[in-house]
């Protein structure tokens, strides 16, 4: 049990706290949380999982999107406590660097990022997206996307890796 | 830690989220989908002393598609409501209001009671409920009141519902006939409309036998444009001259307001244009 005292911020005296499990990249994480720490500061300093991003904390940019029981959400926008007893996926679930997902193998063929900031949550934006629609439209790609701010690459190539990955995935699936 | 401190309640049953109501009124928050509330306690514009979170009350996440109406549990999610088919049967424009809020991610998480209850006029949602005649049920220990859409809206982030009372439910009328469309116009996908209409008639062959037009971001609270609706009774919906000047006669009533997105003229031409596009889909005219 890791507890987040220390780790997340010094919760002053006499606040409650919440113990909550939560079953993060498959792997069960029992911490005690004050109430009003975020989802995503809980990922980031508590599990130090720092592949999810906080760009705005007020749900405009979506680098902190980590998939909740499968579907999209931005994690700077829920509370940690509610998430006790469910599941979340985060970037570091996706692959590993000998191992990438054929998503973030898209993104690296098709030049699908420059400084990073987005990626994350783009690939996981676009993880829910092919996982309900293994052959998206460009069309749809975007719609799916357009939760996700990128300010480098005029977004063109992030579509050309989520196309990539949809085939890939699909010839792996025949 | 970006939120203030507050004290955090997650009742398990109605009657427990109704005695918390009862007991902190107005010193708390309802937590639903937290799109609205959380934004607001990361930059600490809201600063309650209780967090009520709402989202273990069994019960509130219903869809019942019934005899003349439509009516959805306040803690649905708009991603399941976009998604429904039986919705998409009974009011197709309601489905296209629910996959024009927001983005996925938001729509993962947001409610039909959270976001009406929010009253922000440049909501989707409560400008549809408008021109559906629709209304909400509004619950507290003492027993329910349904509350018709015009006397529920009071201004911006304001509404009829007291600090014990909580949304339960939304219904949206189906009977009589109406057709619906809804058009809105925003600056990229996902992003609050500058200016959007949902437009229902009745007509008896081609001849119009009522009209309900709404304006979503246009007010501070959704309206209804009665002008433009009095200038379809009673004509042909085929004739494009009539379409024309219920466009006009809309543009004509409302009072948009100057803003950091565009200028009053501009809104009333974006609401010109989108009554003249919903109403030429409703006549089976191509725009």
């Amino acid at each position: 049990m890791t507890s987040l005292y220390e780790e997340v911020t010094q919760v002053p005296d006499g606040v409650p706290t919440r113990r909550v499990t939560i079953t993060v990249n498959g792997q069960k994480r029992t911490v005690d949380v004050e109430p009003r720490l975020l989802l995503a500061h809980l990922i980031r300093q508590g599990l130090k999982l720092t592949g999810t991003h906080t760009g705005c904390d007020t749900t405009n940019c979506g680098a902190c999107t980590v998939l909740f029981d499968g579907r999209p959400i931005k994690s700077c926008t829920m509370l940690a406590v509610q998430a006790d007893g469910h599941k979340v996926e985060t970037v570091e679930g996706m692959g590993t660097a000998s191992e990438l997902h054929p998503i973030q193998e898209g993104f690296k063929e098709e030049h699908g990022l420059q400084c990073g900031f987005c990626t994350p949550g783009m690939m996981l934006a676009a993880k829910a997206l092919l996982e309900k629609n293994p052959n998206p439209t460009e069309d749809e790609v975007r719609w799916a996307l357009s939760g996700n701010l990128c300010r480098c690459t005029g977004y063109q190539n992030i579509v050309k890796a989520v196309l990539w990955a949809a085939d890939k995935m699909r010839d792996q699936q025949a | 830690m970006k939120p203030p401190v507050f004290e955090y309640r997650d009742p398990r049953s109605l009657d427990e989220a109704l005695g918390l109501l009862n007991e902190y009124g107005d010193d708390s928050s309802i937590l639903a989908g937290g799109q609205s509330l959380i934004p607001l306690l990361n930059l600490r514009l809201a600063r309650p002393d209780y967090v009520i979170d709402i989202n273990k009350v069994p019960g509130l996440d219903t869809i019942e598609v019934l005899p003349g109406c439509v009516r959805v549990g306040a803690l649905t999610r708009i991603r399941r409501l976009e998604r429904d088919p039986k919705i998409r049967a009974v009011a197709p424009a309601l489905s296209d209001a629910f996959q024009n809020i927001a983005h996925p991610q938001i729509r993962s998480r947001t409610t039909i009671g959270g976001n009406i209850s929010h009253a922000d006029p440049s909501s989707e949602l409560p400008g549809v409920l408008a021109a559906y005649d629709g209304r909400v049920q509004l619950t507290s220990s003492s027993g329910s009141r349904w509350v018709s859409w015009s006397d529920f809206f009071v201004t911006v982030f304001t509404t009829t519902r007291e600090s014990n009372e909580l949304l339960t439910a939304v219904e949206f009328p189906t009977d009589q006939n109406f057709s619906y469309e809804f058009e809105e116009i925003a600056r990229r996908p996902g992003d609050y409309p500058l200016a959007g209409v949902c437009a229902g008639i009745s007509l008896d062959g081609s001849q119009v036998r009522a009209a309900r037009l709404s304006a979503i971001a246009i007010a501070d609270r959704p309206i209804r444009m009665t002008a433009a609706e009095s200038a379809l009774v009673g004509v042909d919906i085929s004739n494009a001259a009539v379409r024309q000047a219920a466009s006009q006669a809309a543009a004509a009533e409302i009072n948009p307001m100057d803003d950091e997105h565009g200028s009053a003229a501009f809104r009333r031409g974006l609401v010109s244009t989108l009554v003249k596009r919903t109403l030429d889909r409703l006549a089976g005219v191509p725009s």
